[in-house]
């Protein structure tokens, strides 16, 4: 069954990739998502089994590398951290698949479509079932291609292979990090494999290593670089600039991928190393402090923008922010709770914002869009849902895991948990604000969409609206259902040994005992924002843009997201670019071609034309020539006697 | 006076420096360049002659024989491929065949 798991989507990849046109749009359609569904239903049953049953297993299926002491097994590690993620990645998948059947049928390469995603959902179920870091990095960089794939879909979009582009190059800067940090693993430790790897780390505490001139704790560095590999999938801070360009893709994918699975593959990582990184204090808390900074920047951004997709984009980016500081103060299942609640909420939000999509006939602009919520009630209703759960409104999933990762680090009491508090308390408002701001500019006011757009409004079918249910079902009750196991009373007996705390590392039970306003803010702060969201945009709608123009730098400053690309495009992309156009005309150009083939050619015709001058057709050169040459001989040859 | 060998050698590379300088030095007319030829298979068969009676040994004259036949042919094929050359391009000019020129 646990084969089964993880092969199941990649039979269905390769039937629908293979088959493509041969087997035809139903049956690629209907294949991958059967064999997904098939994969969620084993997926619940091995997650109810290794959690509830506590019965952690591992599975070697087959050698990978044995050269040396460098040995690398294919295996499906089946522990809590594991079951999680496969009930988070089979469960979305399969709802996307099938909303993909709605959301695709009319476009010109759904096989490819389909199979691209089930492919997605294998490479992803092989990162998160490994147990030693070589899968891994297998699964990762398996994820970030078909990323590249469907984000670069609509291949016919110079916009969508830009998008692509970028967000695989900016991973590649994040997966050099992870890279050389499994290198440096496998330098410290002489192996790669996740047990190992435990067993030796609090024997390192304290060491360094020699690096150029510095002697640097090797612990710290390690949890660091491998942290830069989940800053660039986690699109934290820094390296966050591909996840809203990500969204060209299908709005199914950014659902998939830049939502609930792919995006998270970061924290999964931080919560499956927690017994390296509880004994990195100072890595943990640089964890803390870029995803605080980036749950807080990322809000801001979020504010401002008009595209319904990139907002939810740019709120992905913030949830990341927090389920990344939650594990810089040692709250691993606070992040692992806020990752499955947010799986579901969000990717809620991303399908029905595509069902609004599919309703606009492809208008993605909120500021085009307006008074539909009596066309499309469905959606509304289940927007309503999803929004709700991300603001942290009581007893829908959000309020849950939001909470506790405020509560866990107020309760840490260091300097930097209090710096990722308040950040995520601002943060908390601003998600309240433009979540709210995204429902009234879609579904409130007069209509700003032409009159044949709106003719054409309509609600999706049942195929779209089904798996929108089973997610806000997770929307509502993945809160209330598993708060107990994920950061509750039996929170250390629902993940068993899968999160190691430090033996100082107490948070979860002081999280329980803050103080109570601490308790109350995050709601507090939730519901002011909703206010305030609806006196700006229902009440006077004029005053969102008039606060736009009193803070006119601002704005712009935030509008333009903070100025990153612009930076990016400075520092690096501009520089690359000259350096590559440098090497292309000085290097390439110049000397290779310039000494080599184009000089070697050119320099043989010279000296062939100079030679060819020598031919006058006058039959007395020729005759001198010979002459001159009678007269060297017979020189030669008598001086040559004479010697 | 006794006329020796010198004398003739004399004579003879008098004839064939005459014939070179004929060759390179005329710009005018192809028949100068054969009669130019023909003034240096003179010089040599001269040489031929000279050494033979010197040396008392007849076979250089018997060469001489041989060369004068075969220049004469030569002179006759000469001249024909001259008339023919004539009636294709209308001169003999010098200067105007160069039709190998590269």
């Amino acid at each position: 069954m646990e084969v089964a798991i993880v092969a199941l989507p990649l039979l269905g990849a390769l039937i629908a990739g293979f088959g493509n046109r041969r087997i035809g749009d139903l049956a690629a359609q209907w294949i991958t998502s059967g064999l997904l569904l098939l994969t969620c239903i084993f997926a619940w049953v091995v997650f109810c089994d290794v959690t509830f049953g506590n019965h952690p297993r591992t599975i070697q299926l087959f050698t990978w590398f044995d050269s040396g002491t460098f040995k690398a097994n294919w295996a499906l590690r089946m522990d809590q951290l594991t079951a999680v993620m496969l009930v988070v990645v089979t469960t979305v998948s399969a709802m996307v698949h099938v909303y993909s059947i709605g959301y695709m049928h009319h476009d010109k390469s759904v096989p490819r479509f389909m199979a691209y995603l089930s492919l997605f959902t294998f490479c992803m179920l092989m990162l998160v079932t490994a147990d030693n870091f070589m899968q891994m990095f297998f699964g990762w960089e398996g994820v970030g291609l078909s990323s590249y794939l469907l984000i670069g879909f609509w291949f016919d979009r110079p916009s969508a292979n830009a998008a692509a582009i970028k967000a695989f190059v900016v991973n590649r800067v994040g997966d050099f990090g992870f890279a050389l940090g499994i290198m440096g693993v496998f330098m410290v430790f002489g192996s790669v494999d996740f047990n190992t790897v435990f067993a030796a780390t609090p024997g390192q505490v304290g060491h360094s290593f020699h690096f150029l001139s510095w002697n640097v704790d090797i612990l710290t560095t390690l949890c660091l670089l491998l942290f830069i590999g989940a800053m660039g999938k986690s699109a934290q801070l820094g390296l966050h600039t591909w996840l809203p360009d990500a969204m060209e893709g299908p709005t199914p994918v950014s659902a998939l991928i830049h939502a609930a699975t792919m995006v998270t593959a970061g924290v999964f990582m931080v919560c499956r190393l927690s017994p390296m990184f509880e004994y990195a204090p100072i890595a943990r808390d640089i964890v803390a402090i870029v995803g605080a900074s980036t749950c807080f920047f990322a809000a801001t951004i979020g504010l401002t923008q008009f595209d319904i997709k990139r907002v939810i984009a740019y709120s992905t980016c913030s949830q990341l922010g927090y389920m990344f500081f939650a594990a810089g103060v040692g709250a691993y299942g606070a992040a692992m709770f806020h990752l499955f609640t947010h799986a579901f909420f969000k990717a809620l939000l991303f399908l029905g914002s595509g069902s609004v999509i599919h309703a606009m006939s492809g208008e993605q602009d909120m500021r085009k869009m307006g008074g539909i919520y009596k066309l499309i009630p469905i959606t509304y209703v289940l927007m309503w849902i999803g929004n709700l759960a991300l603001a942290g409104i009581p007893f829908f999933a959000g309020f849950y895991s939001k909470d506790s990762i405020l509560e866990s680090a107020f309760a840490s009491g260091s300097v930097v948990g209090h710096y990722a508090f308040w950040l995520g308390i601002a943060a908390a408002f601003m998600t309240a604000f433009y979540s709210w701001r995204l429902l009234f500019m879609t579904f409130h006011g007069k209509p700003r969409c032409d009159h044949e757009t709106l003719h054409h409004v309509h609600e999706s079918p049942w195929i779209m609206l089904v798996p929108l249910f089973v997610l806000a079902a997770g929307a509502i009750f993945a809160g209330w259902a598993f708060v107990h196991y994920f950061v509750g009373d039996q929170a250390h007996a629902f993940f068993g040994n899968a999160i190691v705390y430090a033996a100082d590392n107490d948070i979860l039970a002081r999280a329980e005992e803050v103080p109570e306003w601490v308790k109350l803010l995050p709601l507090v702060m939730g519901v002011l924002g909703i206010a305030l969201a609806y006196v700006a945009y229902i009440q006077k709608p004029g005053l969102a843009g008039s606060i736009a123009k009193a803070f006119g730098g601002i704005y712009t400053f935030v509008f333009r997201k903070w100025m990153f690309d612009e930076l990016y495009d400075r520092i690096f992309v501009r520089a690359s670019k000259a350096l590559g156009f440098g090497l292309w005309k000085g290097g390439d150009g110049a000397v290779i071609d310039g000494c080599g083939p184009d000089g070697i050619a050119s320099a043989t015709v010279a000296i062939a034309r100079r030679a060819s001058k020598l031919q006058t057709g006058y039959v007395y050169h020729y005759a001198f020539a010979m002459l001159i040459g009678v007269v060297l001989l017979v020189s030669w040859y008598l001086i040559g006697a004479k010697l | 006076m006794e006329i020796g060998l010198g004398h003739y050698l004399t004579v003879a590379a008098v004839l064939f420096t005459l014939g070179v300088f004929g060759i390179f030095l005329n710009r005018k007319n192809v028949i100068i360049i054969l009669m130019s030829v023909e003034l240096l298979l003179l010089a040599v068969n001269l040489n031929l002659v000279a050494f033979s009676h010197f040396l008392g040994d007849m076979v250089g004259q018997v060469f001489t024989m041989l060369i004068l036949t075969v220049a004469a042919a030569e002179a006759a094929i000469g001249l024909a491929i001259l008339v023919v050359y004539f009636r294709n391009r209308g001169s003999i000019a010098v200067e105007d065949i160069n039709v190998m020129k590269g």
